[in-house]
């Protein structure tokens, strides 16, 4: 476009040795992958086969630079969600912005700082702003492939002998955007206008200085500036370390060898995933689906538009197919619209959170880089959530329905694992973690502040089928598992910790069960103006269970008001502790002078409430999903669950049968004979009960026939029956309903703002959007 | 290449295997015998004569039949659902958890998903009342047909000459 041609912009072309421009070289390197079925072309690995040592040493320097760049750049960060828990993570990219080799860390960002690299090529930037030495370039946008706009990249260009031979990109998820709800992931706001500060691939700094003008318009914009200018200088930190690693690999290995090891290592990645699926996985299709509710007519759902307040279902199937050639393809037609509220995602972001998982059992290596996303077809229908089509969404906490959907793909797979015996790999799915506890206002410190508290990396993971989940071990969708340390917190919000517990129950039953979560209990002090909401699921369960196991517990908010407690402290009175054992027991409330207003329900999303010193907030993360009928769990096991209070005695004798004794000091005992008579009743009163499938369905049948179902649950329906005729078509054959019924959203009254005429990103002038998945 | 024996393969199985052993199957190369030594565990494990070529679950496997070769599937206890290629669950008993009453007999009520957004499917064998699987969808969801093999494939991988009639 002339009219945005820049006289201070690099001479397009001048970037690269062959003197093409980097968007003529990367489409060169896509035909020529596309045409081989190798990457770049790369039928044979030349480099890797005649010097594997060369080429492992090449690998080695890069992998452990990023590695130690990483943890000396988090040192620089003050705040707890980089410097305790980790989430930060840079990584070296080729010249056309695919992967080379990241760091430990936050590793979705693999793909979404490569997907920002590949916008600026796509979009010229080479001309303007311009591509030089010493440049740095922000982005957070989501329309460009970010998963939300708490995640900061800072990307910078490595040049060797004027010739631009890579990137890398440095991220950190800050502590609050300044969008609408405090915050890094917060609700509230419904688009985009809302979400924070939105910065696209912008030059922000120039001969290794950051640009003053986009220091002080930032800083002006977040309501955190202190962590964000430290994350700001962690960022750089570690980016300018990586390029100074870089230009010392190739002094020591010489220019061309590292230049052919950063295309030789991506096709040897996607060859890594090919081997691993053969041998692991069984070729066809599997097909697996999650869901998670989005309660947002409930009265403390504050939205500034009325055409938000519509209770929907995330809804996401996918089909799985191992390829005879083992390639694969996630195919996810059917999934429901976009919506008004800040789940949204894109397929960058959604497709490289599968891979964070993904390395934790099908590219278990350091080798992490975008090859084995070329031995790999994603499909992402537009329109949906997964690939919105409509430039107003807002995607400030994607993770609500991120994370509940990717749990089902862990059934999809292990189900391939379990079938050849690779049992120890097999993982029943995660939880949809957590009350995720947000908000700000005044801190403890008298500054303006805002929260996320990561403990929610750390609930219980899915049952294997060799062993229990781990208790409030790890969230799988984040390999920086852990939940902080309490004192760390403490001094970062202005919340004391009454308790931190084990959540008792909460962990799916079976013959292997769940890890359990854990709930911490905390009271607000020392604030002068404070506010917190609430993020989770409540109404559903994210995850399924495996192969007779049973979901976990869903979540439930707690949270108490003008609770009595600093009276009740100066009177030596007793305290709520943090332990919820029961909730239909009501232990906290048993602690708070009359008069305190509580709010125990399942509504786990919220928007900002106002909070006073000496309110309570009860912070529940959530367990995993079970594998197995319960009724094979070993005795041994369930009676340990009763003596380390994982379950409560009831649901030990409705789901496992147990028959038990407790002592004076309250040890448990399990009946071996009882239990066992017992589970033998249990199954004759499953057939008793059970009723054949195909009985069950001809009433089910009519319930759709009459439409008898909530209107969350039709409202999904609707909007994939809408996005979706090829769902449509296998529900209506499934229930073997005549043609003439359908189901428009029309016809159930709910706001459809949005749901027809949409704009996208793409529209707008000078825009071309990256596109990597079939759409 | 890791290897292991039939008695690792068993306890495995069992969930007996120690940790030491389980971690270094978790970290190393795949084994390429294991399909073969967990076949021969699961028909260790069951009574009847059919050859288990796969496994569903627990207790459910894919096999070969042995009177007319036909490829069905099992449960431990002997009950035949009939064709591999066709949803077992279709052959299944079924248990719905549609109700608050329902629900809470597996969680306490704020535990428990509000059935008016989801509900519990527990599938249970029609002999044995053993419960093969539990899915937890909305109303109305169509039932899962979880996995659909490419046997024919898988035993090309495999090296192994396939059963007849897959």
């Amino acid at each position: 476009m002339t009219s945005l041609q820049n006289p201070l912009g690099t001479k397009p072309g001048s970037l690269l040795k062959s003197g093409l421009t980097l968007n003529e070289y990367r489409n060169s390197v896509l035909e020529r992958t596309a045409k081989s079925g190798f990457y770049n072309g790369l039928e044979k690995l030349a480099f890797k086969e005649s010097d594997p040592i060369g080429f492992e040493r090449i690998f080695s320097k890069v992998r452990a630079g990023l590695v130690n760049a990483r943890e000396v750049a988090k040192k620089i960060a003050a705040s707890p969600i980089v410097e305790q828990e980790g989430e930060l993570c840079f990584t070296l990219y080729n010249a056309i912005g695919d992967c080379v080799a990241t760091s430990t860390g936050i590793i979705i960002h693999v793909g979404t700082m490569g997907a920002a690299i590949k916008y600026m090529i796509q979009n010229d930037w080479e001309s303007n702003p311009g591509i030089e030495d010493g440049d740095m370039f922000t982005n957070n946008d989501c329309q460009i492939g970010n998963v939300h706009p708490c995640d900061i990249a800072t990307i910078v260009p490595i040049f060797h002998d004027g010739i631009l031979v890579g990137w890398v990109g440095g991220m950190t998820h800050v502590i609050d955007t300044g969008a609408v709800g405090p915050g890094s992931m917060s609700n509230g706001q419904i688009q985009r206008f809302g979400d924070g500060i939105q910065i696209s691939c912008r030059k922000t700094g120039r001969k290794d200085v950051p640009l003053r003008d986009y220091l002080h318009e930032s800083q002006r914009n977040v309501r955190t500036t202190k962590y964000w200018i430290l994350d700001e200088k962690t960022r750089i930190a570690g980016a300018h370390m990586i390029r100074d690693m870089l230009l010392e690999v190739i002094e020591e290995e010489g220019a061309e060898a590292v230049e052919t090891f950063m295309y030789e290592v991506v096709e040897d990645g996607r060859r890594g995933l090919i081997s691993r699926i053969k041998a692991m996985c069984i070729p066809g299709k599997v097909k697996t689906v999650a869901f998670v509710d989005v309660p947002y007519t409930h009265e403390d759902v504050h939205v500034p538009s009325t055409f938000a307040k519509v209770d929907s279902i995330m809804h996401a199937p996918c089909e799985i197919t191992v390829n005879a050639d083992g390639t694969w393809r996630l195919d996810f037609e059917g999934c429901s619209r976009w919506g008004w509220h800040t789940y949204n995602t894109n397929p960058t972001a959604f497709t490289s959170g599968i891979w964070v998982m993904m390395t934790q059992t099908l590219v278990p290596t350091e080798r992490i880089n975008d090859g084995p996303r070329y031995a790999t077809s994603f499909r992402c229908p537009k329109g949906t959530w997964t690939n919105p089509d409509d430039r107003r969404t807002a995607h400030a906490d994607a993770w609500h329905f991120l994370v509940s959907s990717w749990s089902s793909l862990w059934r999809g797979l292990s189900r391939t694992y379990f079938g050849r015996g690779y049992l120890e790999e097999v993982n029943a799915g995660n939880s949809n973690p957590c009350n995720w506890l947000q908000g700000g206002g005044v801190n403890q410190d008298g500054e303006i502040h805002a929260v996320n508290s990561f403990e929610t990396a750390a609930c219980g993971t899915g049952a294997c089928a060799v062993k229990d989940g781990l208790n409030h071990a790890a969230a799988i969708w984040n390999p920086e598992g852990d939940m902080g340390d309490i004192e760390i917190w403490e001094l970062a919000e202005p919340l004391l910790y009454m308790g931190r517990r084990i959540k008792t129950n909460t962990g799916g039953y079976g013959k292997y069960r769940g890890g359990l979560g854990y709930e911490t209990l905390r009271m607000v002090w020392n604030s002068t103006d404070w506010t917190m909401f609430f993020m989770g699921n409540g109404y559903m369960n994210s995850d399924w269970g495996l192969m007779g196991g049973y979901p976990s517990a869903t979540g439930y908010r707690f949270e108490a008001h003008k609770t009595g407690l600093k009276k009740r402290i100066a009177e030596g009175k007793s305290l709520p502790l943090g332990q919820d054992r029961d909730p239909r027991d009501k232990e906290f409330e048993k602690h708070l002078e009359p008069g305190a207003i509580v709010k125990r329900d399942k509504q786990c999303i919220t928007t900002e409430e106002m909070f006073d010193n000496g309110d309570l907030y009860l912070n529940y993360l959530r367990g995993g999903p079970g594998l197995g009928d319960p009724l094979d769990r070993e005795l041994d096991a369930i009676q340990e669950d009763l003596n380390e209070n994982f379950i409560l005695e009831e649901f030990a004798q409705k789901i496992y049968g147990a028959v038990f004794t407790k002592d004076d000091v309250g040890v448990y005992t399990v009946d071996v004979e009882k239990t066992k008579a017992r589970q033998a009743e249990i199954r004759k009163e499953r057939i008793a009960r059970g009723v054949p499938v195909h009985e069950w369905m001809k009433g089910e049948r009519q319930n759709i026939i009459d439409k008898k179902a909530s209107l969350s649950v039709q409202q999904m329906f609707a909007s994939s029956f809408y996005l979706s005729p090829k769902f449509l078509a296998e529900f209506k054959e499934f229930w073997d309903l005549p043609d003439s019924w359908e189901l428009p959203e029309e016809e159930l009254g709910t706001p459809m703002y949005g749901a027809r005429i949409t704009m996208e990103i793409g529209d707008l002038p000078d825009v071309t959007p990256v596109v990597m998945v079939e759409e | 290449m890791s290897t292991y024996t039939k008695k690792q393969v068993a306890d495995l199985v069992k969930g007996d295997l120690d940790w030491d052993t389980v971690h270094l199957m978790l970290s190393m190369p795949k084994d390429q015998d294991r399909y073969k030594l967990y076949m021969e565990v699961l028909n260790d494990n069951v009574d009847y004569d059919d050859k288990v070529i796969l496994a569903l679950g627990p207790r459910l496997n894919v096999v070969e039949r042995t009177s007319d070769k036909e490829i069905v599937v099992k449960c431990d206890c002997g009950h035949d659902f009939g064709d591999y290629r066709k949803n077992w669950k279709l052959g299944a008993l079924i248990y719905v958890r549609d109700s608050e009453e329902k629900m809470a007999q597996v969680y306490p009520p704020i535990m428990a998903p509000d059935t008016n957004w989801q509900v519990y499917r527990e599938y249970y064998c029609p002999s044995c009342g053993i419960q093969h699987d539990v899915e937890a969808p909305t109303p109305w969801y169509p039932v899962m047909h979880d996995i659909q093999p490419d046997l024919k494939t898988f035993f090309e991988w495999m090296g192994m000459e396939a059963p007849a009639k897959i």
